[in-house]
C-alpha cells in the first residue's frame, strides 16, 4: 500500500513537471477542443432549443458543460504508445516492475491537472460573452459532475487502450484512432444533445459506450435531469467488458513485441 | 524552377512506395472519409429537419459548402498533415540540421517532401458532392465560373496550408506543438457549415482572424453563382497576406533555431 502510494506520488510528479515543461503545448491543446462551443452558436443560431424541450439557458449549459467535459477526457494513448514501441522505449518500461499501463495513464492526469488554468479561463470567458445568464448549477451536481467527467475518461482511456493493442500487430496502428474518433464526434452528444435525435438513431447511440463519455457526465455538470443509477451502471458495465479484454490482448500482444529500435 | 519539379517527382515517387507498404491505411481512411461524411450528412439533417436551416442556406447549398470541406480535408490528409505534421518532431530531434543543409529551399523540402495517396478519397468525395448538390441546387455554372471556383478552391488551400505551416514553425520556438495542428484541424469543423450560421461576433472572427469563411464558404458561393468581386477579392488578398507571411515567419523562426542533441 504504502509502495503504491509513493509510485503514484512519483509517477504523478514526474509527468506533472514533464507537462508544465510543455505548457504552451496544452494551451493550444485546450483551445482545439472548442468544438462543442461552436456547435452551442449554431444550435442557439438555429433555434433549436424550443423543440428539443431545453430553454436556451439549459442549451447554453449543456454545451458548456459537454466542453469542460471533453477537456477532462482527451486521450492520446495510442499516438504515444505507437512511439515508444516502435522506437524500442516500451522495452525499458517492461523491464520495470510496473505494468506500463500505469505510467501513461499517469501522464494523461498530470496533463489534465496543467490545462486546469486554460480551461477556466476559457469557461470565465464565455462566461461574460453571455452564457453566464444561464445560471450556475448547484454545487452537488457539479461535485458529482466532475467525479462521473473522471470516470468518461477512464472508459476512454481503457477503450482506446484496447485499440491500442493493435500496435503489436501493426506499425501504423494510432491510424485507428481516425476511426473510432468518428462515433465518439457524432453519437457522444459532443456535436448536438441527444435530444435532438430521432428515436432510431438515438437507440443506437444509446447502444454504444460513447453517450456515456460526453452526454452522461455533461447532463450531470450542467443540472440537467439524469438516470443516475442507471448511467453509472452503463459506464460500469464497459468498464467490466473491456478491462478483461484489455489484458487478454495486451498478453498476447506481449508475446509478438520484437523490441524494434534500440 | 525544372529542378524543383524534377526534385518533387522524386519525393512524390519515394513517398508512394512507401506508403504502398501499408495498404490497410487505405481501407482506415477510405471507412474514415465515408463515416465522417454520413456523419456530418445526419448533423446537417438535424438541423434542417427541424425546418429552421442554417443561415438562410438551402439543403443543397448547405451541401456544397459541406462538399467544399469534405475537399479541403482531403487536401489536408494528403499533403499538409504528412508535411507540416513531421516539422516539430524534425525540430524535436534535431533533424531539422539535416534539412537547412540540403541546397534546396527549406521550406519547400519541408512542405513537399511527401504525400499520402490515403487523402485522395475524400478529394473525391468532396467533388462528388460538390458537383451533385451544385447541380442539386440548381446552379448550371459557366465554363468561367467552374474555373473561377478552382481558382477561389486554390486559395482556400493556399490559406489552410500557410495557417498549419505557421502553426508548426512555432515549434522552433515551443519545440513541442504536436498538437498545434490539431487545433487547426478541430477549429476549421467550423468550415462544414455556412458561415452566416453563426452569431455576429463569431462571423467576423471566422472572416478576420480565423479565416474559415474564406476557406468553405466563398468557394461554395461561387459556384452556385453568387460570388461577389469584394469577397474575391478579399480571398485573393488573404491568400497573398497569409503565404507572405508564413514565408517571413519561417525566415525569422530560423534565426533562433538552436538545434538539438539526439
Amino acid at each position: 500500500m504504502k509502495r503504491t502510494l509513493r509510485l503514484a506520488r512519483v509517477l504523478l510528479s514526474v509527468q506533472y513537471a514533464y507537462m508544465l515543461e510543455y505548457r504552451a503545448e496544452i494551451a493550444l491543446w485546450a483551445l482545439s477542443g472548442l468544438l462543442p462551443l461552436i456547435m452551442l452558436a449554431l444550435w442557439s443560431g438555429a433555434g433549436a432549443a424550443g423543440e428539443l424541450s431545453l430553454s436556451p439557458a439549459a442549451l447554453n449549459r449543456y454545451f458548456l458543460a459537454a466542453f469542460v467535459v471533453r477537456q477532462f477526457t482527451v486521450v492520446w494513448v495510442i499516438h504515444v504508445f505507437e512511439e515508444d514501441a516502435l522506437q524500442g522505449r516500451l522495452s525499458p518500461y517492461l523491464l520495470q516492475p510496473l505494468h506500463p499501463f500505469w505510467r501513461y495513464l499517469a501522464a494523461h492526469i498530470a496533463e489534465q491537472a496543467t490545462r486546469v488554468p486554460f480551461v477556466l479561463a476559457i469557461v470565465l470567458v464565455v462566461w461574460l460573452l453571455g452564457a453566464g445568464t444561464s445560471g450556475w448549477p448547484p454545487p452537488s451536481s457539479l461535485l458529482l459532475g466532475l467525479l462521473v467527467t473522471q470516470l468518461a475518461f477512464l472508459l476512454r482511456f481503457l477503450l482506446q487502450s484496447v485499440i491500442t493493442m493493435a500496435c503489436f500487430w501493426s506499425e501504423r496502428a494510432a491510424a485507428l484512432d481516425r476511426l473510432l474518433l468518428i462515433p465518439y464526434l457524432f453519437l457522444s452528444g459532443l456535436v448536438a444533445p441527444l435530444e435532438a435525435f430521432p428515436p432510431g438513431l438515438r437507440r443506437l447511440a444509446g447502444a454504444t459506450p460513447f453517450p456515456s463519455m460526453v452526454s452522461f457526465p455533461a447532463r450531470l455538470l450542467s443540472g440537467g435531469e439524469v438516470d443516475l443509477l442507471g448511467g453509472l451502471a452503463t459506464m460500469a458495465a464497459w468498464m467490466g467488458l473491456l478491462l478483461p479484454l484489455y489484458l487478454l490482448l495486451w498478453r498476447a500482444g506481449l508475446r509478438r513485441y520484437a523490441a524494434m529500435g534500440a | 524552377m525544372a529542378r524543383y519539379l524534377r526534385t518533387l517527382r522524386a519525393f512524390w515517387t519515394s513517398a508512394l512506395a512507401a506508403e504502398l507498404e501499408y495498404p490497410a491505411n487505405a481501407l482506415i481512411e477510405l471507412l474514415s472519409v465515408l463515416g465522417n461524411l454520413a456523419g456530418s450528412l445526419v448533423l446537417l439533417a438535424l438541423f434542417y429537419g427541424r425546418g429552421h436551416g442554417l443561415g438562410g442556406w438551402s439543403w443543397n447549398e448547405a451541401l456544397v459548402v459541406l462538399g467544399m470541406y469534405t475537399l479541403l480535408d482531403g487536401v489536408t490528409s494528403t499533403l499538409l498533415q504528412p508535411n507540416l505534421g513531421e516539422i516539430v518532431n524534425h525540430v524535436r530531434t534535431g533533424s531539422l540540421d539535416f534539412v537547412l543543409l540540403k541546397p534546396i529551399d527549406s521550406q519547400f523540402w519541408l512542405s513537399a517532401r511527401t504525400f499520402s495517396p490515403w487523402g485522395l478519397p475524400g478529394l473525391l468525395a468532396g467533388v462528388v458532392l460538390i458537383v451533385v448538390a451544385a447541380g442539386r441546387a440548381g446552379a448550371a455554372p459557366a465554363p468561367i465560373t467552374v474555373l473561377g471556383t478552382a481558382g477561389l478552391l486554390l486559395c482556400s488551400a493556399l490559406i489552410l496550408y500557410s495557417l498549419w505551416f505557421v502553426l508548426a514553425a512555432t515549434s522552433i520556438w515551443f519545440v513541442k506543438v504536436w498538437n498545434a495542428t490539431e487545433v487547426l484541424r478541430s477549429t476549421l469543423v467550423a468550415g462544414r457549415f455556412p458561415v452566416s450560421a453563426y452569431p455576429p461576433l463569431l462571423r467576423t472572427l471566422f472572416t478576420l482572424v480565423l479565416p474559415v469563411a474564406f476557406l468553405t464558404t466563398v468557394p461554395a458561393e461561387a459556384i452556385l453563382g453568387r460570388a461577389t468581386l469584394p469577397w474575391v477579392l478579399a480571398s485573393l488578398g488573404m491568400a497573398t497576406l497569409s503565404l507572405g507571411l508564413s514565408r517571413g515567419l519561417w525566415r525569422h523562426a530560423l534565426r533562433y533555431y538552436t538545434s538539438a542533441s539526439s
